[in-house]
């Protein structure tokens, strides 16, 4: 490259400026497309906050109108049933505990997996993989008989236990080469302080991890936040649906509501588009990092 | 991938107290694992030769009649052409339409941070959310119709409630939510790919398409199989959205193999029946993965020995 073009800079390179023109001609025709698209993307939300400020009415007489008058009592509603706060509560909850069980359990195994050479490793990373594949939908009836027999229906750790053994794969599959590429030296060194394995992974490897360990811990909250299925099948009472669930049946019990269905549905929605601004970087990290190497 | 460095202090290691290490600390992910993934994977699998209701002993051991049931009902076949459907459509018009949109934001433009998060917004929507405000703007005289009869003066078409069409309304509402996470993808995978290759090519006189086709393309094939299968498998096993949004009806027209096993499950109390159902589609989704692993591993073979020999 430098021998063909040694004595210019690429501002004024005649090809380089040839192609910049072009490029500024068809830029046009790109912003348009780009901004048809991100019409596409936004307005169904809009429709979905601003539906909620107007009423069943307002919204059959005219779907595209802004709210007139605006009507504050569809989300006030939502807002002082304990129904809502509940369904909050449980989400969080369960997602916190799915990640409390998915971050030790994969550290630990793919610390071992990455790091020490054993009969069998590439065995069980194979195994690991093999998860991949498979969501929950696959396996969910006798996973429903499991969690039966083990007496977890209807408890939070019923929907956290199965929804952390089905991370597990992308998160090993995520940590292994990052674990892998911390520089044997820091191990020999702290072998040489007499540092046991164990403290090693904890005081030295899991420090060393942090962005990686949030990655998996964005992830997961985000996967459980949004889980349907299993929290359908394993939480039958009310008091202890997830949002998903609680949203699905507020649309079904309020049908001929659709103001109050919106506002419902729109509020289940800020918390993890809130999540999602936090932590954009994190979860497109990712799932960029688990498809490469996946 | 153990690095050179990390090797020597791993191999002294090997030679004591090194067993119950490994077994500790695998021990909590392989359990958790085994119990909750490969356990039921399994007893799926051998509750579907038995004729059963959940909850009375497992003994009417009935062979393959299950399979044999499910590919002669017509609702089955149906829901497992759905799929398919649903799979074509995903590789034809999303994942190229991903493929344009990363392209387009990898150029230098105005605000394209912006335009990543927000097309990526949608992916991280519950498919259960995404479901109920689309019901709501399809619905007859909805948000859609309105725009429709506004253009062209008349809405008559039933989005969601013609058998017909509802397939195709499921397929849209599903590309918007995941056509930007494909997007993602692709932008990292185009980041990787250094820009001289794509100026040196201008600079042989290529053409934008040329460029694009003959660099930009190849380079990017790793991510596209990863697209690719990831597509494929999300395809066949889709749930949430169609359960929520249409049931998979009117008369059957959007189910699929998921939404056809969970209803024969917690709907008709035949267990034994769906599992057979979620042992077909654990097959076909395991034949995508090793059609999808001998394809990646000899492109990534050959790729390598072309490379060695042109040095």
């Amino acid at each position: 490259m430098m021998a063909i073009r040694p004595a210019l800079t690429r501002a004024e390179d005649p090809v380089v400026r040839r192609l910049r023109a072009r490029a500024a001609l068809s830029r046009g025709l790109l912003y348009l497309v780009a901004f048809a698209v991100l019409g596409v993307i936004v307005i169904p939300v809009l429709y979905a906050a601003l539906g909620g400020f107007r009423d069943t009415g307002q919204l059959a007489a005219d779907p595209v109108g802004l709210p007139d008058p605006w009507i504050f009592t569809n989300y006030a509603d939502v807002l002082s049933t304990g129904s809502f706060w509940q369904q909050v509560w449980n989400s969080t909850f369960i997602a916190m505990l799915t990640t409390l069980f998915v971050l030790p359990t994969a550290s630990l195994a793919a610390f071992v997996i990455s790091r020490f050479s054993f009969r069998g490793r590439e065995g069980v990373y194979t195994l690991f993989t093999f998860g991949l594949l498979f969501p929950v939908a696959v396996a969910i009836l006798p996973l429903f008989i499991v969690v039966r027999q083990l007496d977890l229906l209807n408890s939070v750790i019923g929907v956290a236990l199965p929804q952390a053994a089905f991370q597990l794969p992308l998160s090993i599959v995520v940590l292994r080469p990052f674990f892998a590429s911390i520089p044997g030296d820091l191990e020999e060194a702290a072998i040489l302080d007499g540092a046991s394995p164990f403290r090693f992974y904890w005081s030295v490897l899991l420090p060393l991890s942090r962005p990686v360990m949030s990655t998996i811990a964005v992830l997961t909250v985000v996967t459980s936040w949004n889980a349907f299925l299993l929290p359908l099948i394993v939480l039958t009472d009310a008091g202890g649906w997830t949002l998903p669930i609680g949203v699905t049946n507020f649309s079904t019990q309020y049908t001929t509501d659709t103001a109050r269905v919106l506002a419902f549905t729109t509020l289940s929605m800020i918390p993890a588009l809130a999540f999602y601004m936090v932590a954009e970087r994190q979860i497109v990290r990712g799932l960029s990092a688990g498809a490469i190497k996946g | 991938m153990l690095t050179a460095r990390s090797q020597p202090a791993a191999t002294r290691r090997s030679t004591r107290r090194k067993w119950p290490l490994v077994v500790a600390f695998l021990a909590p992910a392989l359990i958790l694992y085994l119990l909750f993934v490969i356990y039921p994977i399994a007893q799926g699998m051998r509750y579907s030769f038995f004729d059963w209701n959940g909850l009375e002993p497992l003994n009417q051991f009935i062979g393959l009649d299950n399979f044999k049931a499910a590919f002669a009902d017509p609702s089955f076949t149906g829901a497992l052409k759905h799929n398919l459907i649903i799979l074509v459509l995903s590789l034809v018009l999303q994942l190229p339409f991903a493929m344009f949109l990363a392209v387009l934001l990898d150029q230098n433009l105005k605000g394209r941070a912006l335009m990543r998060m927000l097309f990526f917004a949608p992916y991280v929507l519950s498919e259960v959310v995404t479901a109920i405000v689309w019901r709501q703007i399809l619905r007859p005289g909805g948000l859609l119709d309105s725009g429709v009869s506004a253009a062209s003066g008349s809405a008559d078409v039933l989005w969601l409630a013609d058998p017909a069409i509802v397939l195709y309304t499921v397929f849209f509402v599903l590309s918007w939510k995941f056509f930007g996470f494909h997007m993602i993808l692709m932008l990292a995978g185009l980041q990787q790919i250094p820009d001289e290759l794509e100026e040196a090519a201008a600079i042989d006189g290529a053409t934008w398409w040329q460029t694009f086709r003959y660099v930009t393309v190849p380079l990017l094939g790793p991510t596209v199989r990863v697209s690719v299968f990831l597509a494929m498998i999300g395809s066949l096993q889709q749930f949430d959205l169609v359960w929520v949004m249409t049931g998979g009806g009117p008369v059957n027209a959007s189910n699929t193999m998921a939404t056809y096993m969970i209803d024969w499950a917690f709907r008709r109390s035949q267990f034994g029946y769906a599992s057979a159902v979620s042992v077909i589609v654990f097959f076909l989704s395991l034949l995508v993965a090793l059609a999808y692993q001998r394809w990646v591993l000899r492109r990534d073979i050959e790729g390598s020995l072309t490379a060695m020999g042109a040095r």
